[in-house]
């Protein structure tokens, strides 16, 4: 037997287990364990944690790894390496790769890579249609078997209604989730921004809410019908999300999550045309992002997902209809979301360290986000107060596009803990 | 009140004394253009460099004689056909043409913010000769310009914009002049093509033309881009026509002796009848005699000269 760690003196919060107590916390090769009796003889190996949270490792259902194909926005090391210096230990990866993960053959080339790179667990998901074009479903259940935990078009959207109730339906048998970007594309209409008032002003298109309002709606309705469960991606107007909360009312099986840039900018932001404040869905009007800040409060949004998508400064750094989609956001995500919630004292820390980690876990079913007896030692030291400003050159992603560089946050990872095993630690993968 | 900025990026952000130096300047230099020798050497051993990325005759040509009668050298370039349709990106195409020793850029582009971003990437003067749908400040400048000379002042005239102002660069570069000004706007068309966000910009969104002229004292036509939508934003020409194009019966709605604008160019028997674009109530052409001014008092503020010195 390896030697017992003790996490000595920290406050443990694990929100699965209903547990915010000064406590030590014990694992050993690689699982929690119980505290060893007074009289053990066991070697024991000691991290201090006085004065910091002791918490399950952060879960995050939304990265873009963009491997295979674009390696040069990021590749599994370097994005593992983010998401350990955002304190995250669970990452699932979206599918929209170059070729698309719509074969077995390309769910076990991202397992291959994950197995020789990655510093945190990577679960892969593959596309619902072939090319990710909407038009014939991808073999959902070779998908599966390779190792997929759910299936997704990745930044798209099954238009055609109809193969997207058979695609909830296939999926359903094999107890399979399916996640969605809710966007009408007739609606959104190659939109660039929210529209509303940002969008009259600077001349840019813009996509209005309903363009997810509609597609969301359309999921509740097939959900309802089929019994599948629908995953909502990055849900970000006020009227999503009270369709999902009168659909989960009436116990329709979706779930939703929110990005910490939904949650804390409004399209106000983007008033320099600044590449870095583009994304999809867009960053809407202030009040849809109170309302998203509001359904998170109340449980009707069931976690937080970074939505990482990596692009290049030579890719960003064009004309601002040009530039790709897409924020990074695992290294900024847990100070933006302790800044929007807990320090706002809209929710406990408990809460808000809930939707980050057993909530998350628990939208997938993944066995992650808890330190109960015989889990995974998967764990954050995070220091709450702890006040930094995000540099471009100091992010562990191999690109920089974060909306967040050069503004205060308040709350970062410690040290991160994969397996037992310290990844990362004050600043720099140890891995 | 002197002018220190380096670009001409939006209207926006200039204040009504900016504005009204701007119209000072374009004055004196008018003067100038009715002289038997019309030039002055106020830009000489400059060179304006034309980057057009989109099609355009008029504000092209409104750039390049400005420059001319300022005595700088001018060369417009047609990016359609350049580098950029290999796959350059805008900030290595404007730094190149930086490095060549252009002394001030002159850029149109379909993309908003376009001109915003090369200022930023420049240490040389820009300006903005449309971006996209987000602005065209000297377009702006010279139907302003032309209403404070038919008027005295801005201040308290109603004016009805009338047509595509979703996709108008035009309108929105108005908005701010006239509004700055002290001028009242309407803004009249159909709903999908004036959408009532437009009301937190300051105006007055109608769909009922005879009530959004009337006792107006001029009207402000912006041609229908029917190239540039996408065909539902409204059933047809001819229906347009009906409901919006101004007619002789329509104009008796507005005050007598309004006047009626259009930054060009025209579709005759579409947005306008063709005998109204030609009627003594048109500044159409006025319009364009004071892009010339206008833009030469553009092109000479940013580039350091004084309001002062031009009008000794």
């Amino acid at each position: 037997m390896s030697p017992i760690t003790r996490i000595k003196g920290g406050r443990v919060i694990d929100p699965k287990n209903k547990r915010d107590e000064v406590a030590d916390l014990y694992f050993q090769d690689g699982v929690i364990v119980e505290p060893p009796s007074s009289d053990s003889k066991e070697n024991v190996v000691e991290i201090d944690a006085s004065g910091l949270v002791v918490t399950p490792g952060l879960v995050d259902l939304h990265v873009h790894y963009r491997v295979p194909g674009q390696t040069h926005k990021e590749t599994i090391q370097t994005g593992t390496a983010a998401a350990a210096a955002g304190g995250f230990t669970s990452v699932v990866c979206m599918p929209n790769t170059s070729p698309p993960a719509d074969t077995a053959g390309t769910i076990q080339y991202i397992k291959d890579a994950v197995k020789r790179e990655a510093v945190v667990h990577v679960f892969p998901t593959g596309c619902i249609t072939v090319g990710m074009e909407g038009e014939r479903l991808a073999p959902t259940g070779s998908l599966r078997n390779a190792g997929a935990v759910a299936i997704s078009d990745g930044g798209k959207c099954v238009q055609n209604n109809g193969l997207m109730r058979r695609a909830v339906e296939y999926a359903h048998m094999f107890d399979l989730p399916v996640i969605d970007h809710c966007e009408d594309y007739a609606l959104s209409a190659d939109g660039v921004v929210n529209e509303g008032y940002v969008s009259t002003k600077l001349g840019l298109k813009g996509s209005p809410t309903e363009a997810e309002d509609v597609m969301v709606s359309r999921n509740v309705i097939l959900s309802a019908k089929t019994g599948g469960h629908i995953h909502l991606q990055h849900i970000s107007s006020k009227g999503a999300i009270d369709i999902v909360r009168r659909a989960k009312a009436r116990g329709v099986n979706i779930t939703a999550e929110a990005t910490p840039h939904h949650m804390s900018f409004s399209d106000t932001a983007l008033s320099e045309f600044d590449t870095n404040f583009k994304m999809n869905p867009p960053l809407r009007a202030e009040e849809d992002r109170i309302a998203i800040l509001d359904g998170l409060e109340d449980g009707t949004i069931d976690c937080i997902a970074t939505g990482h998508a990596p692009h290049t400064d030579y890719e960003k750094d064009v004309e601002f209809d040009y530039a790709p989609f897409g924020v990074i956001g695992l290294e900024t995500a847990l100070g933006a979301v302790l800044g929007e919630l807990y320090h706002s004292k809209r929710l406990s820390l408990s809460g808000t360290l809930s939707l980050l980690t057993n909530r998350a876990a628990d939208v997938l079913r993944l066995d992650k986000g808890s330190l109960g007896i015989g889990c995974d030692a998967d764990i954050a030291l995070i220091d709450p107060d702890l006040e930094w400003t995000p540099q471009g050159d100091a992010f562990h992603s191999k690109s920089e596009n974060s909306p967040w560089i050069g503004r205060l946050l308040k709350g970062k990872v410690v040290t991160t803990i994969v397996s037992g095993k310290t990844i990362y630690h004050n600043g720099s993968i140890l891995a | 009140m002197p002018w220190i900025r380096k670009d001409l990026i939006s209207i926006e952000e200039l204040s009504p004394e900016e504005i009204l130096t701007v119209f000072n300047t374009a004055e004196s230099f008018k003067k100038i253009l009715t002289r038997k020798t019309a030039k002055t050497p106020a830009l000489r051993g400059k060179t304006v460099v034309n980057l057009f990325f989109e099609n355009s005759t008029r504000t092209r040509v409104a750039f390049e004689m400005a420059a001319t009668k300022l005595s700088a050298d001018v060369m417009s370039l047609d990016m359609k056909t350049s580098s950029t349709s290999k796959g350059e990106t805008l900030r290595d195409t404007v730094e190149n043409i930086r490095a060549l020793a252009a002394d001030m850029i002159v850029i149109r582009h379909s993309a908003p913010g376009s001109a915003a971003y090369i200022a930023k990437v420049l240490d040389i003067p820009v300006l903005n000769a449309g971006d996209g749908a987000h602005e065209h400040p000297t377009q702006a400048l010279l139907d302003c310009f032309t209403l404070h000379e038919k008027f005295g002042s801005l201040q308290g005239l109603k004016v009805a914009i009338l047509g595509d102002i979703l996709y108008s660069r035009v309108a929105r570069s108005n908005i701010w002049a006239m509004n700055k000004l002290g001028a009242e706007v309407t803004l009249v068309g159909p709903a999908t093509l004036v959408p009532r966000e437009f009301e937190q910009l300051g105006v007055t969104v109608s769909h009922d033309l005879k009530s959004a002229l009337a006792d107006k004292d001029a009207v402000m036509l912006l041609r229908i881009q029917h190239e540039r939508q996408n065909a539902s934003a409204f059933p047809s020409l001819n229906e347009y026509t009906r409901m919006f194009g101004l007619n002789k019966t329509r104009l008796s709605w507005l005050k007598e002796n309004a006047v009626i604008m259009h930054p060009g160019p025209i579709n005759r028997g579409v947005e306008i009848d063709s005998e109204l674009a030609d009627s003594s109530q048109s500044v159409i052409l006025d319009q364009v005699t004071n892009g010339l001014a206008t833009r030469m008092a553009a092109l000479y503020l940013c580039s350091g000269g004084s309001a002062e010195a031009i009008a000794s």
